[in-house]
């Protein structure tokens, strides 16, 4: 029994992570709180979705669009909406409160195009199998989207610890007006990072898909309270604590919710979170607070 | 008067709303004032609309003494959370108020009290036209006096820069707590008006959605001054009734005007200094 609880946790642990990980990330870089990171998600999933059943491609195909179709709009955003704020210097309020009308029109159009509806999957497009070890169910699928997660996750700390871009992008978050004056293409490597962060919301909005197999248009808004959270467990703009964070949600959800009430569980999430930001403002492993946050 | 008199039944409930908007948008303005991004007045709004209504169906209190409590009781609330809450600043500040919010909507959701995801029915009407002017009135009489008191000019002063204000000794803290607790107080008489014209309230009302468009209500107007909430939660209320003939797509424009408003009118609608220019290129002409 607990064995499978921690399993269930492992799996939409991951999923949070790597969701978290593009907020996080956009966070860090760009300063910005993406409040249309949801929205984002919740496009991934309906693109995989039309592109498996409109046009028959396979799931990984699927999983490619998706990224691509949440990836080309985050950028959008990027280049529509965010650059012309930053050329303008508009205070840290105004960005966040764009993307809360982006994120609603994006809603409104899933909900236009494709209806209130949960849609599904069609069974035979799902990887079936089905392990026991031990005593737990292992879907296939669960393996999936644990390992899709993490190779992910292991790419961007690799490049972001390891490569001259990734120094670039840390750079950027210490000060963009150094790293502008240091040579470095600030504004080309925001919509790189605009670009990357929505396509990780968008496989992140595929993989949950199929875990629940349920795409509905408000989808991503649960997704965005999670996300925040995750990113505030593990301070904000912290790509190691989007990763502890994210597990850490997903099996204090999965727990919570196993042995207190199902609803109780989110108020549980909440709850801690609270806590934290009383107890340690920038979150459980972040550093000290930003000197003008 | 016939006219008025259909008008009137079929949108009475709608210039209600724009009333109640009105007053939750300069809730968040006060806050905003002194410098602080508070997410947390829907759910201020949600205590004191279901402390109201609870007052009204179980004790049968009278609606002037519910509505006093409606705002009391998430002042309480504000008092206690905001000594700690409100060391926090800018971002984070957002994030615990929201975090804040959705434990009270989760909490409500699962009182016994307060009739969990179905809510509260039957609530009796008891606002009435004339209680949303006055103390919506009442409201913009009181921040306008304070906007020129010792007390406004201490919020401007915070918000501009909080060290200094600090320097020139400014309680800062006991500031930042009375904005919290009066903006609060604010939200929970609105909430309060609000139980008693729906007949119905539930926790689905009083979630992260909310607190947002209360705070899109005042950005969209202009936080410079009174005028651009009231304006901005007008617009907002009556926009999606304007656009009904667009069904679905209707909430569509919502968002299309949040971010041009953003993009085009960094100050908001009623950005005093430029309705004035407007006014006098106007008249010379």
């Amino acid at each position: 029994m607990l064995e499978q609880q921690l399993l269930n946790a492992l799996t939409l642990g991951s999923v949070y992570a790597l969701f978290a990980l593009g907020f996080t990330l956009v966070f860090g870089v760009l300063a910005v709180i993406n409040l249309s990171h949801g929205a984002l998600f919740m496009v991934g999933s309906y693109a995989a979705l039309a592109m498996v059943t409109r046009l028959h491609a396979p799931l990984w195909l699927a999983m490619l669009g998706a990224m691509l179709v949440s990836g080309t709009l985050g950028l959008l955003i990027d280049v529509l909406i965010l650059k012309p704020l930053r050329l303008r210097n508009a205070p840290h309020l105004i960005p966040m409160i764009a993307t809360i009308g982006v994120s609603i029109m994006l809603t409104t159009t899933a909900q236009g195009l494709f209806g209130a509806e949960a849609m599904r999957f069609p069974e035979e497009t799902l990887p079936a199998g089905e392990y026991l070890i031990g005593d737990v169910h292992v879907r296939a699928l669960e393996i999936a989207i644990v390992l899709i997660s993490f190779i992910l996750m292991a790419v961007m700390f690799t490049i972001l610890k390891r490569s001259q871009l990734g120094r670039a992008l840390r750079a950027i978050s210490e000060s963009p007006k150094a790293a502008w004056l240091l040579g470095i293409p600030v504004e080309r490597l925001f919509h790189a990072t605009s670009f990357v962060a929505a396509s990780l919301g968008g496989i992140a909005g595929v993989l949950i898909a199929l875990d629940f197999n349920a795409i509905t248009p408000g989808m991503g808004q649960p997704m965005l309270h999670k996300g925040i959270a995750v990113i505030i467990l593990g301070g904000m703009g912290d790509i190691r604590g989007a990763l502890i964070g994210g597990l850490f949600l997903g099996f204090a959800e999965v727990i919570s919710k196993a042995y207190l009430s199902s609803q109780m569980g989110d108020a549980v999430a909440f709850g801690l979170l609270f806590l934290i930001l009383l107890v340690r403002p920038a979150g459980l492993f972040g550093r000290q607070l930003e000197r003008k946050a | 008067m016939a006219w008025f008199n259909d008008f009137w039944s079929t949108y009475s409930t709608l210039v209600f709303t724009v009333g109640v908007h009105g007053m939750l948008a300069l809730s968040i303005w006060l806050t905003l004032s002194c410098g602080l991004l508070s997410l947390a007045n829907a759910a201020f709004m949600g205590i004191g609309a279901y402390a109201s209504a609870l007052l009204t169906l179980q004790l049968g209190w009278p609606f002037p003494a519910v509505l006093l409590a409606g705002g009391v009781a998430p002042a309480l609330v504000a008092l206690v959370i905001g000594v700690p809450v409100l060391r926090l600043s800018g971002v984070y500040l957002a994030m615990a108020t929201l975090a804040f919010g959705e434990v009270v909507r989760i909490t409500v959701l699962n009182m016994d009290i307060t009739g969990g995801p179905e809510g509260l029915n039957g609530i009796p009407l008891a606002t009435e036209g004339w209680h949303i002017v006055l103390l919506l009135g009442l409201t913009i009489y009181v921040l306008h006096r304070l906007r020129r008191s010792k007390v406004g000019r201490a919020f401007e002063s915070i918000k501009e820069d909080e060290v200094a204000a600090r320097l020139m000794g400014i309680h800062v803290a006991r500031y930042k707590l009375l904005a919290f607790v009066l903006g609060s107080f604010i939200a929970g008489v609105a909430g309060a008006l609000n139980a008693h014209f729906t007949f119905f309230i539930s926790p689905r009302e009083y979630g992260f959605e909310n607190a947002v468009d209360i705070l899109t209500m005042a950005v969209l107007g202009g936080t410079s001054g009174l005028v651009g909430p009231i304006l901005g939660g007008t617009i907002l209320t009556l926009l999606p009734e304007l656009l009904r003939f667009l069904h679905d797509f209707r909430s569509l424009v919502n968002g299309a005007v949040l971010v041009l408003v953003v993009l085009f009118l960094p100050k908001g609608i009623w950005e005093p200094r430029r309705v004035r220019a407007w006014w006098n290129r106007r008249s010379q002409a």
